[in-house]
């Protein structure tokens, strides 16, 4: 129990990660939330690969979410701009009401 | 260690519930809010575990940026009163709720079994590989591969970044109707007969100007 390895971390990133999918299959009237909740597994990934990274020693992992971290930023401006057209094109932004492309 | 233990269960419980809450909250606002504290106690997580960089990189770039960016978007776009509900059963969504709940467990008992077959194998892990760099920080260490073991792929992510940039001003950007702006190209050709005008001024009548 005080003894706290590498499962403790995955287990925390899998617990975060699960939260996040929850979030964009029940979320079904804003689509900022969601975004959020990409934001949230992104982090979870974060957690695997910096806790694999320090347990194994390989600064690999490290680099590799500084990589995770930028794409991430840049995800969520260029989602966020596609937020910010729509709802100036369309007014609404709930998640039920975004059908013009009849997917 | 058992400090290490203490603030593993602290900050993790932290971030737990405010990723539960992130996703639950009503009001949009609460769930930015409830997102920057995920990232703060995931980032003191980091620090304490030993990366040190990448938890001072969260803190500036997700706080500082990202949710910041947030929270722009969710008062510009005038979101915050639309109710953020689900389990509602007035819409007819309701079908996406088991989906979503069975998909969701099982991705959660998938990663649990990957955690607890690398618990129990733990030969898994190579053991020659797990030292410590004692000597140099964390920050020196990264710095040391970063620019030179992966270069090209730090310069593409700065590409990334920077045509994220340019698409985010080129989609969000518009011409307004009405808005007096400065012609630079109208003002930098414009010649010396069109800006002034010589007159041979008849005496005692005076001539008119601004006609």
């Amino acid at each position: 129990m005080t003894d706290i390895g590498l499962g403790h971390y995955l287990t925390l990133g899998a617990v975060i990660f699960s939260i996040g999918v929850i979030g964009i299959f029940l979320n079904r009237k804003n689509i900022i939330v969601i975004l959020m909740s990409i934001e949230l597994i992104l982090l979870a990934v974060n957690i695997n690969l910096v806790s694999f990274s320090i347990y194994l020693g390989d600064l690999t992992g490290q680099v590799f979410t500084l990589f995770i971290l930028t794409v991430a930023a840049a995800e969520a401006a260029i989602g966020l701009a596609i937020i910010v057209v729509y709802y100036r094109n369309a007014g609404t932004i709930r998640v039920e009401e975004i059908d013009k492309l009849k997917g | 260690m058992v400090a290490h233990a203490i603030f593993f269960y602290v900050f993790s419980i932290i971030a737990v519930i405010s990723a539960i809450m992130v996703t639950v909250s009503k009001n949009t606002v609460h769930s930015v809010f409830f997102l920057i504290l995920d990232f703060i106690s995931i980032s003191c997580l980091f620090i304490m575990i030993g990366a040190e960089f990448l938890g001072m990189i969260m803190l500036i770039v997700y706080v500082g940026a990202v949710a910041v960016l947030f929270l722009f978007v969710v008062m510009m776009l005038n979101v915050a009163q639309q109710k953020n509900q689900w389990f509602n059963s007035e819409t007819t969504t309701s079908s996406h709720i088991p989906v979503g709940l069975i998909i969701s467990t099982i991705i959660f008992f998938e990663l649990i079994i990957v955690v607890g077959g690398w618990k129990y194998k733990p030969e898994l892990s190579n053991p020659n590989t797990n030292q410590m760099f004692n000597e140099i920080s964390n920050t020196h260490s990264l710095g040391q591969v970063l620019y030179t073991d992966y270069i090209h792929i730090f310069q593409i992510s700065g590409m990334i970044l920077l045509i994220a940039m340019i698409g985010a001003i080129v989609l969000t950007f518009r011409k307004r109707e009405g808005v007096k702006t400065q012609s630079y190209l109208k003002q930098i050709s414009r010649e010396r007969s069109e800006g002034i005008e010589v007159l041979e001024v008849p005496s005692n009548k005076g001539v008119k100007i601004d006609d």
